[in-house]
C-alpha cells in the first residue's frame, strides 16, 4: 500500500490547515454560504436532509487496520456510531457536526486519510478492482496507476473548477470490466500492445445520472508514460468547451455527444501532442518508485489447502456455502480472497458499525497483512488470507454478521442512502432494500437464482447506479407520493468487458408495498424460462423485454 | 473598487488603453503599437487570441464567478503555449482560496473583490509548498523534484 514521504504528509497537514482556516472565516461570517460551498465540496462535506455528511477518501479502496481503527474512533466520536462504505469505494459519515470537521480531518491526517477531493466539479477519488494485486487474471497492478493520478489530481492548479465532477476508473483485468470503466468520465483499461509494451486502452465520456452514457474509446492504445499529460489534455479540452450553463448537461459525456468522439479526439490529440514530450511526462523512475509500494507482502511458500479444505467443506455446508460464494482463488497457492458482505438484514447496504470496524480491522492485522479494501458493491476484501485459515476466519465472521454468503446475488444489493438520509431523493430507497431482502432471505433460493445485480436509486442522481443494475430501482415522485420504476437488462460489465448496458424501463411505476412482489414476478419469470444454467441477464437478452414486461404488468387485450 | 495585488502585497494599478477582443479584432491596426490591456470574459479561450498575445502589455481574464474555472485553462495556454510574457491579470470574482490556484496557471495580478481580506490573500499564496503538479511556474511535476 502507499505510504507517504515527507511530501505527500507535508501536503496532507498544510490541507488541513488551510481548511481549518476557511471554516473560521465562514463561522466568522467572512465567506458567504454560497462561496464556502465548493470548499466545503472539495473536503467532503455534503449537507444533505438531517446533518452534513462528510465523505472520506478510500484512494482505490485501499485500508490498513490503523485506518480502519480510526474511521472507527471517528463513527463513535462524531457520529452515531457507524459508518458507511459507498459505491465508489469511499467511506461516509451521516451525522459529523459541520464545526467538527475540520478536528475529524485533522484525526484522519495521522493516519494518512483525508477527503480531498470527494465531492464538488473537481477530479474526484480513482477507483479500481477491489481485487487489484492479488489475482491471476491482471496484466498488471493497477494500483500504482492509481496512486500516479491521484497525486496528479490532488490540488490540481487548472482543474479545481471543471464544469462538473469528474471520476477516472482502471480496470486491468483483459476481456472483463472489473471497474466499471464504461460509466465513468474517463475510463482507463490497461492493457499490452503486440510488443509486450504496456498501456492504456482510454474511453470517455461515460456515466450514468439522469442522461446515462456509456463512454465511447478515444484512444486504443497510450503508451504507459503518455497517462498524465493525455489525462491534462482531455480535461483541459472538458474544462475550457464543456457546459456551464446547466448543471445537468455539464458531464464530459454531454460535450463528447455533441462534438462527436471523432471531434473530441482530434481537439485532445492537438493539445496532447503539445504535451507529451514535455517535463510533465511520466518517467520509469516515478513508476518504479510507485509500484514499489505495491510489491508483493511477505506471502510464505505454501500449497493449496484443498484436501483440508474440502473436508471441511463436507462437514458443514454453510462453510462450504460461503466459500464458494465469498472466497475466491489467489495469484499464489495456499492464499485465498475473502469478501466480508455488509448487506446483513435490518442494515443498509454498506453500513458498518464502530465495533465492526475495530473488530475488522483486528482480523486483517490477524489474517491479511494489516490490510482490507472496501468495493464498489459495499462491501469489505481480505486479500490475503492462507487458505488453513479460512475456517477460523469464517466462524468469526460470523459472528460479526458479516459472512452472508450471498456475494453476487440478488441480496448483495447496491443501494444509495435515499430518503432517509440525502435531500434531492424522491423516494427512500433503504426500506425498498430492506423489504427485497426480507421477502428473500431464503437461501436455497438465491442460490438457485444465481448472480443477479439489483440496484436502488432515490432519485435520477444515480448514485445507486439503477440503470446498470440487471434489475434497477429508481425512486421517483408522482403528486408528492413515492413511487418506484423498475428497469431490467442493465449490466456494469464484470466478467465480459464489452458486455455494459444500460437497463430499459419496464413500464409504470409502483407503490413501496407492491416492490416485493413486482420483483417476485420477474425472477418467477425468468426460473421459468431459464434453460440449464442461464443466468438472468442470459434469459432476459434472450426471451427480450415485452415478455418480461408481461410476466410483471399481464398481456395487453 | 477591487483590490489590486501581487503575490507580495498591494500593487499600484498601471493606466493602460482597455480594449475588448471585439475591439481588437475590428481595429487591430489602428490600435497596434499602442500600450493595451486586453480584457477577455471566460467564455473566450485562449486559442482565439493566442497569436496575438504579445501585442498586449497586459491581458486580464474576467472569473464571472468564481466556480467558473476556464479563466485557469486560459491563463495556463497564454503562458506555456503561447509564450505570454507580459502581465496577466485575474479580474472579476476573484477571492482568497482560489488565488494559490491563480498563481499556479501563470496569474501574477489579481484584482481581488473588494470585501476579501488583503492579508488573507497574500498568506494564500503559500498554501502549498511542493505541489504535486507542474505548473506555470516550475514545469517540473513533484515526480522530477522529489529529493529521496
Ligand atoms: C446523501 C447525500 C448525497 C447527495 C446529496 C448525493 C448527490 C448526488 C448527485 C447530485 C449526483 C449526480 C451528479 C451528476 O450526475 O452530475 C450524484 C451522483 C453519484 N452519487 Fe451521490 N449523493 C449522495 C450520497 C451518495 C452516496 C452515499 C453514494 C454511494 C453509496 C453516492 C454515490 C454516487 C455515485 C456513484 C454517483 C455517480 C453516478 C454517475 O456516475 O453519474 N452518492 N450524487
Ligand atoms: S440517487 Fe438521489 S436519493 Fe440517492 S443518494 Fe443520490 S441524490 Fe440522493
Amino acid at each position: 500500500m502507499y505510504v507517504y514521504d515527507q511530501y505527500d504528509q507535508q501536503l496532507l497537514n498544510e490541507r488541513v490547515a488551510q481548511f481549518k482556516g476557511q471554516m473560521e472565516r465562514y463561522l466568522d461570517g467572512k465567506i458567504s454560504e454560497e462561496e464556502f460551498l465548493p470548499l466545503r465540496l472539495q473536503n467532503g462535506i455534503y449537507v444533505q436532509r438531517y446533518a452534513p455528511m462528510l465523505r472520506v477518501a478510500v484512494p482505490y479502496g485501499a485500508l490498513n487496520s490503523a485506518q480502519v481503527r480510526k474511521l472507527a474512533y471517528v463513527a463513535r466520536t462524531y457520529d452515531k456510531g457507524y459508518a458507511h462504505i459507498s459505491t465508489r469505494q469511499n467511506v461516509q459519515f451521516n451525522w459529523p457536526e459541520l464545526e467538527q470537521c475540520p478536528q475529524i480531518l485533522a484525526d484522519l491526517a495521522e493516519v494518512q486519510m483525508h477527503a480531498v477531493q470527494t465531492s464538488g466539479n473537481c477530479i474526484r477519488n480513482t477507483t479500481t478492482d477491489e481485487y487489484a494485486g492479488v489475482i491471476a487474471e491482471e496484466i498488471v497492478d493497477p494500483r500504482p496507476y492509481c496512486e500516479i493520478i491521484r497525486q496528479w489530481s490532488t490540488f490540481h492548479p487548472e482543474f479545481a473548477f471543471l464544469p462538473r465532477k469528474f471520476k477516472i476508473a482502471v480496470n486491468a483485468v483483459p476481456g472483463q470490466d472489473r471497474a466499471a470503466i464504461t460509466m465513468h468520465d474517463i475510463g482507463i483499461n490497461i492493457v499490452k500492445n503486440d510488443a509486450g509494451e504496456i498501456g492504456y486502452r482510454v474511453l470517455v465520456g461515460g456515466g450514468l445520472g439522469r442522461t446515462p452514457i456509456l463512454g465511447e474509446e478515444i484512444c486504443a492504445f497510450l503508451p504507459e508514460e503518455d497517462l498524465l499529460t493525455y489525462l491534462d489534455a482531455t480535461i483541459r479540452v472538458y474544462n475550457q468547451f464543456g457546459r456551464r450553463d446547466n448543471k445537468y448537461k455539464a458531464r464530459i459525456k454531454i460535450l463528447v455527444k455533441a462534438l462527436g468522439i471523432d471531434r473530441m479526439r482530434e481537439l485532445v490529440d492537438a493539445e496532447f501532442n503539445r504535451l507529451k514530450d514535455g517535463e510533465g511526462k511520466l518517467t520509469q523512475a516515478e513508476l518504479e518508485r510507485v509500484k514499489q509500494h505495491f510489491v508483493d507482502p511477505a506471502y510464505k511458500t505454501l500449497t493449496d489447502a484443498t484436501a483440508e479444505l474440502e473436508v471441511a467443506r463436507n462437514e458443514n455446508k454453510a462453510f462450504s456455502r460461503w466459500m464458494e460464494r465469498n472466497v475466491r482463488s489467489h495469484k499464489k497457492p495456499g492464499y485465498a480472497v475473502v469478501t466480508l458482505t455488509l448487506k446483513q438484514i435490518g442494515t443498509p447496504p454498506g453500513d458498518i458499525t464502530a465495533e465492526q470496524l475495530d473488530q475488522v480491522a483486528d482480523l486483517a492485522d490477524e489474517y491479511s497483512f494489516g490490510e482490507l479494501r472496501s468495493t464498489h458493491n459495499q462491501n469489505l476484501v481480505l486479500a490475503d488470507v492462507e487458505q488453513t485459515d479460512l475456517f477460523g476466519l469464517w466462524q468469526k465472521l460470523k459472528d460479526l454478521g458479516m459472512a452472508t454468503p450471498t456475494l453476487g446475488l440478488l441480496t448483495d444489493m447496491i443501494c444509495c442512502p435515499g430518503g432517509d438520509f440525502c435531500a434531492l431523493a424522491n423516494a427512500k430507497s433503504i426500506p425498498v432494500a430492506e423489504a427485497i431482502q426480507a421477502r428473500f432471505e431464503d437461501l436455497d433460493y438465491l442460490w438457485d437464482l444465481g448472480e443477479i445485480d439489483l440496484n436502488i436509486s432515490g432519485c435520477m442522481n444515480a448514485c445507486g447506479h439503477h440503470h446498470v443494475g440487471n434489475i434497477g430501482v429508481l425512486g421517483v415522485d408522482k403528486k408528492g407520493e413515492e413511487f418506484y420504476q423498475v428497469s431490467l437488462g442493465g449490466n456494469s460489465g464484470g466478467n465480459d468487458a464489452d458486455g455494459s448496458s444500460l437497463g430499459k424501463i419496464l413500464g409504470p411505476s409502483f407503490a413501496r408495498e407492491a416492490m416485493p412482489d413486482v420483483i417476485a414476478k420477474i425472477l418467477d419469470f425468468y426460473v421459468d424460462q431459464r434453460n440449464d444454467g442461464e443466468s438472468f441477464l442470459e434469459v432476459y437478452r434472450r426471451v427480450g423485454h415485452t415478455p418480461f414486461k408481461e410476466a410483471v404488468y399481464g398481456k395487453p387485450d | 473598487m477591487a483590490n489590486l495585488i501581487n503575490t507580495q502585497g498591494p500593487v499600484q494599478d498601471t493606466e493602460l488603453k482597455s480594449v475588448t477582443l471585439e475591439q481588437w479584432q475590428e481595429e487591430k491596426d489602428a490600435l497596434t503599437g499602442q500600450s493595451l490591456e486586453l480584457t477577455v470574459s471566460s467564455e473566450q479561450t485562449a486559442d482565439l487570441f493566442g497569436e496575438d498575445a504579445d501585442n498586449f502589455a497586459r491581458i486580464s481574464i474576467d472569473f464571472p464567478k468564481f466556480a467558473d474555472g476556464r479563466g485557469y485553462s486560459a491563463a495556463r495556454l497564454l503562458r506555456e503555449k503561447y509564450g505570454y510574457k507580459a502581465e496577466l491579470r485575474a479580474v472579476g470574482d476573484v477571492l482568497i482560496d482560489q488565488v494559490f490556484f491563480m498563481k499556479r496557471c501563470g496569474f501574477d495580478t489579481y484584482a481581488l473583490r473588494e470585501d476579501q481580506i488583503v492579508e488573507d490573500a497574500i498568506a494564500a499564496f503559500s498554501t502549498f509548498t511542493n505541489p504535486y503538479q507542474n505548473d506555470v511556474n516550475d514545469q517540473r511535476p513533484l515526480f522530477r523534484r522529489r529529493l529521496s
